[in-house]
């Protein structure tokens, strides 16, 4: 009790019991993204030292060899890695716009309008943040097919526009936007779509970018619709390059490829995720379900 | 008696809101415009969500090889469902128990991991906490295939795998040890990558949750009484983030059976060697896209499905707030 500024929950100075905490945090987080650190080395490691014994885990003579040699590979069929890379762009911003836009219109919608079955709604979504959509691939892909939807890209984009979880934490944020401002707006003649553009996105602008990022890496990493959806070669996405590629690449050399490949998915993951560290924290503080 | 019955009418709710909606068209107009806004959620949702899961509990019922018409099935339609629990030795001996023990460990093992980890960061100070929050989230945002490639080279049956290679230099073994094709290991080392990976969102929510708790909170325990971090923990901290630690759960759970593909991603086949580290997941595959018994693989989703309903139900017993 003596010294509370350093010894509470989120403190402002440094204490020293606070050093135990340090003691077993550092380690496990160093343990915790040794593997990562291992990826990096291993896509900057020269065919010799991939093939060394005992293995290193330290690169001597970093190098860019496999990602220029990644970037000149193509599939069994001929089609080049940056053809899947494209696509995987494409995709990607793709299905996060249209998440963003569905997500948000929906969470107003439950958090600000008055209707019969905003309740049922929210309580369905809810019970769908436990969905596992593994769980039902079958009955997908006759829905996906049924649609017509197989072999374009579409497949890539469409199913996965629905989000529980990203309609949950935007609806649990908008919550926070003050009912009087919506109508002020009202009063000012401001038509919902204005609303929506010009005052609840800008404010709930932490839980977009936190849904942003979840599906970021949902379709970014995601290879289930190019397995199941798309047969055509030349629309499948780079995280299924990525999966044959190493599949099939037995062997250090193919291993450097390999870990190339891995660095350039996983870029952008971490650099988004970075940038928007502070709006995913302030995101969560709303996120509990009652 | 008529004036009155017609005074009752048209001071009725109903006429009330009548009323409303001919003086005012603008409420019919807001209506519409809440429909538009829900319209394409609502269809998305019931199109990929939930027609999906319908869709699976009639074809349980059913033969279905997805060629011919689905067939209702031999017994009452229960025959996948009997076939499942009787006749299915796979299932019984190594699916169910693998898909037990792996969830029981990476559910509340993880979960319990996250809260622990988010409750020691909320004891640092806030810099050094933002950086190691990343390192242990950054494995939950590597997704499954790049998992895999990291942790086949890592774990490569030959002496050029990492831990072989530690292994053989220490001298704790004297030929490489086979881990993931041999079935011996492949178990732990499944739960093992998915404990490493399991610090995503709901994490994140529990961190936020506890860093928002009322400062006061603690210094009136104290003051009422509370000795320890222990009863602090338990009287304090728990109790009032109940809602995100309901989050949490829930995403532990659906961490836990999303995860299922990992055991074929580490060892490259499906079903996966010696069916050791075969979860209901990759059964469903299994039968669903390899030998396109459909029903039966559709039936095999349904007890899917009833598993994680019931793990979430204990979560909500625990952490949710009864009205």
């Amino acid at each position: 009790m003596a010294n509370f500024l350093g010894t509470q929950i989120n403190p402002k100075s440094f204490h020293p019991s606070q050093l135990k905490f340090y003691l077993f945090l550092v380690p496990v987080g160093l343990v915790m993204i040794l593997p990562v650190f291992y990826v990096v080395g291993q896509a900057f490691k020269p065919l010799s030292e991939l093939f060394l014994f005992p293995p290193r885990f330290i690169v001597s003579n970093p190098t860019l060899d496999n990602f220029a040699r990644l970037f000149r590979t193509a599939s069994g069929t001929g089609v080049p890695m940056t053809r899947y890379l494209f696509n995987s762009l494409i995709v990607t911003t793709l299905t996060i716009l249209v998440t963003l836009l569905v997500t948000l219109m929906t969470g107003y919608a439950l958090s600000k309008k008055k209707f019969g079955l905003k309740k049922a709604i929210f309580s369905i979504n809810q019970t769908a943040l436990m969905f596992v959509a593994t769980a039902v691939a079958i009955p997908r892909y006759l829905v996906v097919t049924g649609l017509g939807l197989t072999n374009s890209f579409a497949a890539h984009i469409i199913p996965y526009l629905a989000m529980p979880v990203g309609l949950f934490l935007v609806k649990q944020f908008i919550d926070q936007v003050p009912d009087e401002l919506i109508e002020a707006a009202k009063i000012d003649g401001a038509n919902d779509w204005h609303i929506l553009t010009k005052i609840v996105g800008p404010l709930v602008k932490p839980a977009l970018a936190t849904v942003a990022i979840l599906s970021f890496q949902m379709i970014w990493n995601s290879t289930e619709s190019s397995n199941i959806y798309v047969i055509d070669e030349t629309k499948k996405t780079f995280a299924f390059y990525m999966n044959t590629l190493t599949a099939s690449s037995a062997g250090p050399a193919g291993a450097g490829i390999a870990a190339a490949a891995g660095l350039v998915m996983f870029i952008p993951n971490l650099a988004i995720f970075i940038i928007m560290q502070g709006n995913v924290m302030d995101t969560m503080s709303h996120s509990g379900i009652k | 008696m008529a004036e009155t019955l017609l005074n009752r009418i048209n001071g009725s709710k109903a006429a009330k809101v009548f009323r409303a909606r001919i003086k005012r068209p603008d409420v019919l107009k807001d209506k519409a415009s809440t429909a538009l806004l829900l319209a394409p959620y609502v269809l998305l949702f019931s199109l990929f969500i939930i027609i999906p899961v319908v869709a699976a509990i009639g074809l349980s019922f059913t033969y279905f090889n997805g060629i011919e018409a689905p067939a209702f099935a031999k017994m009452f339609g229960l025959y996948n469902y009997i076939m499942i629990l009787t006749q299915d030795e796979v299932f019984l001996r190594y699916v169910l128990p693998n898909t037990l023990k792996y969830a029981i460990i990476t559910g509340p093992g993880g979960y319990a991991l996250s809260f622990m980890m988010a409750w020691m960061l909320s004891q640092i100070q806030a810099k050094p906490r933002k950086w190691i929050a990343l390192a242990l989230y950054t494995p939950s945002m590597l997704g499954g295939v790049l998992v895999g490639v990291i942790f086949r080279t890592l774990f490569s049956g030959d002496k050029s795998g990492y831990i072989n290679a530690i292994l053989l230099d220490w001298g704790l073994v004297n030929i490489p040890v086979d881990f993931l094709q041999s079935g011996d290991y492949l178990m732990q080392i499944m739960i093992f990558v998915t404990l490493w990976s399991s610090m995503g969102i709901g994490f994140l929510s529990m961190l936020a949750g506890i860093l928002n708790i009322n400062r006061e909170m603690y210094e009136a325990a104290y003051i009422d009484g509370i000795k320890n971090r222990m009863q602090e923990i338990f009287y304090i901290t728990i109790p009032s983030m109940k809602p995100q630690m309901l989050f949490g759960a829930v995403m532990a759970i659906v961490g836990a059976f999303n995860a299922g593909g990992i055991g074929v991603a580490l060892s490259g086949s499906n079903p996966t060697p010696q069916y050791a580290g075969q979860l209901i997941v990759n059964h469903i595959d299994d039968y669903g896209f390899i030998r396109y018994e459909m029903g039966y693989a559709a039936a095999l989703s349904v007890i899917l499905l009833l598993v994680i309903l019931f793990f979430s139900k204990i979560a909500y017993r625990l952490f949710g707030e009864r009205d």
